[in-house]
């Protein structure tokens, strides 16, 4: 943590699931951390997401997606994320996603998905060394 | 020698290998338990096994009677696949269902709503309209098993369609038998997935109370969980408190319907938790029992010894499974389903190895109701009834989890009652609080998961997982379409008008909702109702 950046992260959760513990802690531990942190709540659609990542200026969105549907979810944020020309905001994610589907999240452009397990730690360490404030704002 | 002598003399003299000692839940543990540390409740007050306050269970012959009903919950891609699985559970030897269903049931939307996009079947089985639901119970005689349901906010419309197929089999509403979870309050605290306000929420749940009482005495109206709550991260304590004043609140709601306590406290049923604390698990149990028992008598003045039974389900904790050698977790659930017995459970079920990965293989489930069956059959602790009472240790972390609850239950009344304390967030906010902490203590190591921040290793093996094929959110979509055309539609909206009527008369909704499904109406169609009378709740978001 050596450099000042200051960095704006979206905790967001996606879909119907209402399993939102992991959701919880990772936004109170990166805010902790020192990252201005912004928790959308249950129940987002990928629209809901991306306009909330627009409207807050964010420079990154994690996402917590437990219940199956992460390759339906993934791809239609970035989706959205794009159309409202934010596709340089750094989506990554954590939850339950098999081995086999992670080649299809990175070429949708899914950063890494942090999966059951993974420390507070780690997840901090990673967005420090790999998200940058987006320019131009 | 007393207690406090041989603490300061005897017991400094060898060192220990931790500083603390302390529950999952960080309850410190003493060194030792004696029988000074049994403050208010004497070996008296504990009882015997089938006599008030129930500390020591709720039958007097518990396992020498019959074992506990092995119950696993089964759920996935069509009903026809769940079918099947249920099929295979009943001839492995299980003696009842349990059904898991999807997301969007669970949130009240068809397979074909756009926000059912990539749920389908995915988490549970997918049922739309009452059609699914018969392929869901083909060949499966209704008046032969109990069925438990895992659904909440639209528990009114998925209990509507199971007496629709009962009536359409001809078998007597008298004749079923089967548990609904139907638990909203918990909704609110842990699990989330709601419709409407818990206000409107509780008056559908308090209507199910009333209609089961009078038409459908064998179903369990309401299981009242605190599974979720441990699962959203509580204390032990927290899941004990915060169930019981969920149960509460659903007394209260059914004597302020004019119901007498006696007519249907009896079917109101529990569901717990077990987590890895073997001791404290158990504690817990017993610290129920006796609480309910003594709630239900002082507060509520229950006459029917019935009503003050705390009969429950348990379910070995699937937040507590790892993804890191996945093997490992066959032990965690052989220890946990061990807990549950020893605390006297009436039915329980084993998750399954690879949960944290997928839904279960057909191995993998049949391993976890095995380890049920070696319990059961082997191990020989069902030949005893509470083996542990009496045990110093046992019955003092019994009453301090029973004072502590008590608190919690206090500072509820306090605030109004645990609607008004769902509405400011007071459990929502406990629980969070407490499960940043234990996250805090993982990341230190001051608590310890094997094969996660202890004993962990490099390599693994993929384990074989079952996965879903895409084909199953297509063909659900198919189901439900050709349902919506080839119903008569007339009809159809007729019986979605007078939903919508007795929705805001107040009028009980269960026989609309009978008719409603009858007349294909479907499991999306009833929600949209549902937000428009009643308004959609919000996730306050809090942190």
């Amino acid at each position: 943590m050596s450099e000042e950046k200051i960095l704006r992260i979206l905790v967001a959760k996606a879909g119907l699931d209402g399993h939102d513990r992991g959701a919880k802690i990772i936004a109170r531990a990166l805010r902790d951390a020192g990252f201005e942190v912004i928790y959308t709540g249950l129940h987002q659609t990928p629209e809901m997401i991306a306009e909330a990542a627009v409207q807050e200026d964010v420079d990154a969105v994690g996402l917590s997606i437990l219940s199956g549907a992460h390759m339906t979810l993934f791809p239609a944020i970035l989706g959205a994320l794009k159309e409202r020309g934010a596709e340089d905001v750094a989506v990554f994610g954590g939850g339950i996603v098999p081995e086999d589907d992670m080649p299809g999240l990175t070429k949708v452009g899914v950063k890494t998905v942090f999966t059951p397990g993974a420390s507070t730690q780690e997840i901090v360490d990673w967005i420090w060394a790999n998200v940058e404030p987006r320019s131009g704002l | 020698m007393n207690k406090q002598a041989w603490l300061n003399e005897k017991y400094p003299q060898q060192e220990e290998r931790s500083e603390r000692f302390s529950t999952i839940s960080d309850m410190e543990i003493e060194p030792v338990y004696t029988p000074d540390d049994l403050n208010g409740s004497n070996l008296e007050g504990v009882g015997y096994p089938g006599e008030y306050p129930y500390t020591r269970g709720v039958y007097p012959s518990m396992y020498r009677g019959r074992y506990w009903t092995m119950r696993q919950f089964a759920g996935f891609g069509t009903p026809e696949d769940t079918n099947q699985r249920f099929k295979l559970l009943l001839s492995e030897g299980q003696t009842g269902l349990s059904t898991a269903f999807d997301m969007p049931v669970l949130m009240g939307y068809d397979a074909d709503h756009p926000r059912s996009l990539g749920e389908v079947g995915r988490e549970g089985v997918s049922v739309s309209t009452i059609k699914d639901m018969e392929r869901l119970f083909q060949d499966i005689p209704l008046d032969k098993v109990s069925t438990s349901m895992t659904v909440n906010c639209t528990a009114s419309i998925l209990l509507a369609m199971y007496i629709a197929v009962a009536d359409k089999q001809g078998i007597p509403r008298s004749q079923i038998s089967g548990t609904i979870q139907n638990d909203m309050l918990k909704e609110y605290i842990a699990q989330k997935e709601w419709i409407c306000p818990p206000e409107p929420a509780v008056r559908i749940v308090t209507d199910m109370i009333e209609f089961c009482a009078k038409e459908v005495p064998r179903w369990h109206a309401v299981s009242i969980s605190g599974y979720h709550i441990r699962e959203a991260g509580s204390t032990a304590v927290q899941e004990l408190a915060f169930t019981l004043a969920d149960g509460i609140g659903y007394v209260q709601a059914g004597m302020e319907r004019g119901l007498d306590v006696d007519e249907f406290a009896p079917r109101l049923s529990f569901f717990f938790d077990i987590h890895n604390d073997f001791f404290e698990e158990i504690a817990k149990l017993r610290a129920a029992r006796r609480m309910w028992a003594t709630i239900m008598k002082e507060r509520f003045n229950a006459k029917n010894p019935r009503s003050m039974l705390l009969r429950t389900h348990c379910q070995t904790a699937g937040v507590s499974l790892t993804a890191q050698q996945p093997v490992n977790n066959v032990v965690r659930v052989a220890i946990q389903a061990l807990a549950g017995v020893l605390g006297g459970t009436q039915s329980l079920h084993t998750n399954s190895m690879d949960e944290t990965l997928a839904l279960p293989t057909e191995e993998s489930v049949t391993v976890a109701l095995r380890t049920q069956q070696i319990i059961a059959e082997e191990s020989g602790v069902t030949n005893f009834v509470d083996p542990l009472g009496g045990s110093w240790a046992i019955e003092a972390l019994t009453d301090r989890m029973e004072k502590e609850a008590f608190a919690y239950i206090d500072r509820i009344d306090e605030l109004g009652g645990i609607i008004r304390a769902i509405n400011i967030g007071f459990p929502q906010k406990e629980i969070a609080d407490a499960a940043y902490r234990y996250q805090q203590q993982l990341d230190a190591r001051e608590k310890v998961i094997v094969g996660v921040n202890s004993h962990a290793v490099e390599e693994e093996r993929p384990m074989e997982i079952l996965k879903i094929d895409p084909e199953v959110e297509r063909s659900q979509i198919a189901q439900v379409t050709q349902v919506k055309q080839g119903r008569d539609k007339a009809t159809a909206e007729e019986q979605l008008g007078r939903v919508h009527a007795a929705a805001r008369n107040g009028q009980n909704l269960m026989p609309v909702l009978i008719d409603a499904v009858k007349a294909h109406c479907t499991v999306g169609e009833i929600s949209d109702v549902y937000r428009e009378v009643f308004g959609v709740y919000q996730d306050p978001a809090w942190l």
